[in-house]
């Protein structure tokens, strides 16, 4: 276990030396978070109570959306765009000789830079939000809680996604077809477009059962009290694929290990 | 006819250090107030240690790098201002990185750099044969330059810097990382294009294997100042560095004793002893083959590696 | 004299331009079953923002006083001119990067711009995604707007999207020239290209008096296309300003191109003086 921790911490510092990257990511996030607000308040004021979230739900969404898209990775991140990069040239098969577990290697290092990226950019725009706004926050201690592990989970969600976008590659040769598709995927049902709440009809009920709605959308609905089945389902929601993802990122190791064993990479 | 002139060049940089909270800022002087000339179809090497302000130079003569004193003369131009008139009279080689095109394959991107730099189809041609040939390219040509060694990239690299016949192509490191075989291929090459066109090369290098292949007079740099300026010969001469007298004797002795040498390692009836520069050989070798039974005997000249590890230890300005 | 060889030389640039894009062209088409689907997946990605639009229109009948085809044309403009701007210069954006690697070095020994071979750098012909798609919007919002077309109004709207291109490329270009001072700012310059198209997709006056008075006064995105299409639609101008302004759009182009060109020059001496 000591070998992940220590692989987590220097992909933490590793990202701690992208200051102005950082800052510039903040200051886009910010700007990005106040023309939301505008579409938001107009839509609200014209039907309130859209999808079950006021306005204050509604801006809330928006702050955390945008202190959020970094460390869940909601546009692909660094670390599994690296890995997906040592697929297609082969260096993987270093990877596969350590005597680690390929998905907790790449875990570890995800996890680094998530919680750097995490605490660097995710309270930024929340701050200048809420300075701004009238904003909404979890008002126990449990419910802050409960928006740590789900912030967490979202966090894995997204990872057990990107590892198997990037371990495509082994089988199919034009990986960053699948990197893009994951993309439109990733936009379209996590919420970062659009509150899937606000979805209509069976394109909602699709999309808020889909593994991307874990990634961002549940967590925020954790943050705001608004989760339709309450905390307790939400989280088991987020389990629930954690398992499939996991299991399936498992599957697609061993399968992709077997791969390079037989046939040299 | 000198192509390059330098007149009291510097370049500054300010440095800014940041202790705290309190930022310092310091003047750095890269280059500091040099001056010479390179007369056309001369090939000098230009050495000195990393931060000797190498590539200050190269790049105040390409034009890239604006001096902050002194005047530059390339061509006939001033670099800084005509940098781009002037680019198509010169050709330059980075050995770190690559000017070729990454993704595309060799041919197309001399084919680029054909039109980039106006060179008629049939001289360019002619050139591509040449290089090919002479650099043996031909099986490189559709190869994307990221899947070619490093030696086939500076193959490639040369070549791209030679097609537009430039006047003066500048060399920086050209050879870092070749094998034995590559680095005599390509000093053989450097040798034929300056012969055959009168093309004037300034290389920087730390292999000085290149320069002994190569240049005729070579110039030292150390903290910005021109420390040597001249033939290697006379390079090594300067620095007094001891020569060594390997004698053969008839059997094996204790170490002998001769006024103006020492013995320094006896291996059988090998002995070495070492002398200064300035001592003449003759005496020294009259002396032992009067004394001693002597069979053979070799001078051993100080390498080049000694000699301008010395010029480093104690930097002695020369003056012109 | 110097005038007239100073005006040979720019003279020269669209050729050296065209030679490069195509090199970069001819590249990517080498592999052109790779190509579509990289095409088809950027305008997937590029057409989610207008997909959220249509989403938002399940639920209302006009946003900010303005139609679903309103919408379509707005968006549609916004998506297109930051398109082109970005198939154009978007290359620019990575001057940082060159800049540590040394390869801005290497295009300073050549005898083309530095500005040229830094837009036309590894040239990415599948950025016509978006452009593609916003010009699919366009078509189908025109379909749906029940408009008077002059021949007024029709130059309006086309000059605007060659107008509105240029002002996004020289924001690139500006967001480009400030990474000379911070090297590591490239995401910086995204929120006036990325969020400035985000922003002029929907109707400015939303956003409130002070940020129209930015984006008309400050950083002059609202002549991208909002003003124009106003002037198309027939619609009042905020701040009561005249309903003309959208007309000035080509005067903004033009003082954003000679802004850009300052600093991108700018930008060049300092790295040329300082060598960083």
């Amino acid at each position: 276990m000591e070998v992940y921790w220590a692989i987590a911490v220097r992909s933490f510092r590793r990202f701690s030396t992208y200051r102005i990257a950082t800052l510039s990511g903040a200051f886009t996030n910010t700007v990005f978070g106040f023309i939301f607000c505008g579409v938001y308040l107009t839509l609200w004021h014209t039907r309130p109570g859209l999808g079950g979230y006021d306005v204050s739900d509604a801006l809330t969404f928006v702050w955390l959306q945008q202190g959020l898209l970094a460390p869940v990775g909601i546009f692909g991140a660094t670390t599994t765009v690296e890995l997906g990069e040592r697929v297609r040239t082969g260096e993987i098969a270093v990877d596969l000789y350590r005597p680690t577990h390929l998905m907790l290697w790449w875990l570890s290092v995800d996890a680094g830079r998530a919680v750097f990226q995490l605490l660097a950019r995710g309270g930024a725009p929340l701050i200048v939000g809420a300075l701004v706004f009238d904003l909404n926050f979890p008002s126990s201690p449990m419910q802050w809680l409960a928006v740590a592990v789900a912030v967490a989970l979202g966090i894995l969600v997204s990872f057990g996604i990107r590892y198997l976008v990037a371990l495509s590659g082994f089988w199919i040769t034009d990986s960053r077809g699948v990197e893009s598709m994951a993309l439109v995927l990733s936009l379209f049902f996590s919420g970062a477009i659009l509150p899937l709440v606000v979805f209509p009809g069976w394109i909602g009920e699709v999309a808020r059962a889909t593994p991307w709605a874990a990634t961002l959308q549940v967590p925020i609905d954790v943050w705001l009290g608004r989760n339709p089945g309450g905390v307790g389902s939400a989280l088991a929601f987020q389990l629930v694929w954690i398992v499939v993802l996991g299991l399936a990122g498992r599957m697609a190791t061993v399968l992709a290990t077997r791969k390079v064993v037989i046939q040299g990479g | 006819m000198s192509v390059i002139q330098l007149e009291n060049v510097s370049r500054a940089f300010t440095v800014t250090s940041r202790t705290g909270l309190r930022r310092t800022k310091r003047e750095v002087r890269a280059v500091d107030n040099l001056s010479f000339t390179v007369g056309r179809g001369e090939v000098v090497g230009y050495i000195g240690p990393n931060g000797a302000g190498k590539s200050t130079t190269i790049k105040m003569l390409t034009g890239i790098l604006v001096p902050s004193g002194g005047s530059i003369r390339v061509a006939g131009v001033d670099p800084s201002r005509n940098r781009m008139k002037l680019a198509k009279r010169i050709g330059v080689v980075f050995g770190q990185r690559t000017t070729l095109w990454w993704d595309l394959p060799l041919k197309d991107s001399f084919a680029v750099l054909q039109k980039m730099y106006g060179v008629s189809r049939a001289r360019h041609a002619e050139n591509l044969a040449t290089f090919v040939e002479l650099l043996d390219l031909g099986d490189l040509l559709d190869v994307p330059v990221r899947q070619l060694s490093l030696g086939q990239r500076m193959r490639g690299d040369i070549a791209a810097a030679l097609l537009h016949d430039p006047e003066i192509v500048y060399l920086d490191e050209p050879t870092i990382g070749l094998d034995i075989i590559s680095k005599a291929r390509l000093r053989e090459f450097l040798a034929q294009v300056n012969k055959d066109r009168q093309t004037t090369i300034i290389l920087t290098t730390h292999d000085l294997d290149d320069i002994e292949a190569l240049c005729s007079r070579v110039m030292v740099i150390d903290h910005g100042h021109k420390v040597y300026d001249g033939t290697l010969t006379g390079l090594r001469s300067s620095q007094s560095a001891p020569r060594t007298l390997v004698v053969d004797l008839a059997a094996s002795l204790p170490p002998i004793t001769i006024d103006g040498a020492t013995v320094t390692k006896v291996d059988g009836p090998r002995q070495y002893l070492t002398f200064p520069t300035t001592t003449s050989a003759a005496p020294l070798v009259a002396q032992i083959a009067a004394t001693y039974p002597l069979q053979d005997l070799t001078i051993a000249e100080p390498t080049i590696e000694s000699v301008i590890a010395r010029i480093y230890a104690n930097p002695a300005p020369v003056t012109d | 004299m110097a005038e007239s060889t100073s005006l040979r030389r720019a003279m020269a640039w669209p050729g050296q331009y065209r030679m490069l894009v195509m090199m970069w062209i001819r590249s990517s088409l080498a592999y052109p079953a790779s190509f579509a689907l990289t095409l088809v997946s950027t305008m997937l990605i590029t057409g989610t923002d207008f997909v959220a639009v249509v989403l938002m229109f399940s639920h209302i009948e006009s946003f900010g006083g303005f139609s679903l085809g309103e919408m379509g044309l707005l968006y549609g403009t916004a998506s297109m001119t930051l398109g082109l701007a970005d198939l154009a210069t978007g290359s620019i954006e990575r001057i940082g990067q060159r800049i540590r690697t040394g390869e801005l070095d290497v295009w300073l020994i050549r005898p083309v711009p530095a500005f040229i071979q830094a837009v036309a750098d590894n040239f990415a012909l599948r950025r016509l995604g978006r452009p593609f798609q916003a010009g699919l919007v366009l078509v189908i919002a025109l379909g749906h707007i029940e408009l008077d077309w002059t021949v007024a109004k029709g130059i309006v709207l086309v000059v605007s999207m060659l107008t509105g291109s240029i002002i996004f490329g020289a924001i690139f270009v500006l967001g480009a020239a400030f990474q000379f001072i911070s090297i590591d700012s490239a995401e910086l310059a995204n929120s006036f290209t990325y969020g400035g198209q985000q922003l002029t997709q929907y109707p400015l006056s939303i956003f409130g008096k002070d940020i129209v008075r930015a984006v008309t006064f400050i950083v002059p995105l609202a002549f991208v296309n909002y003003y124009p299409v106003l002037f198309v639609l027939g619609k009042p101008a905020p701040l009561g300003l005249p309903s003309w302004i959208g007309l000035l759009a080509p005067a903004v182009a033009v003082a954003m191109i000679a802004l850009a060109s300052v600093a991108w020059r700018g930008g060049l001496r300092r790295y040329r003086s300082t060598g960083s």
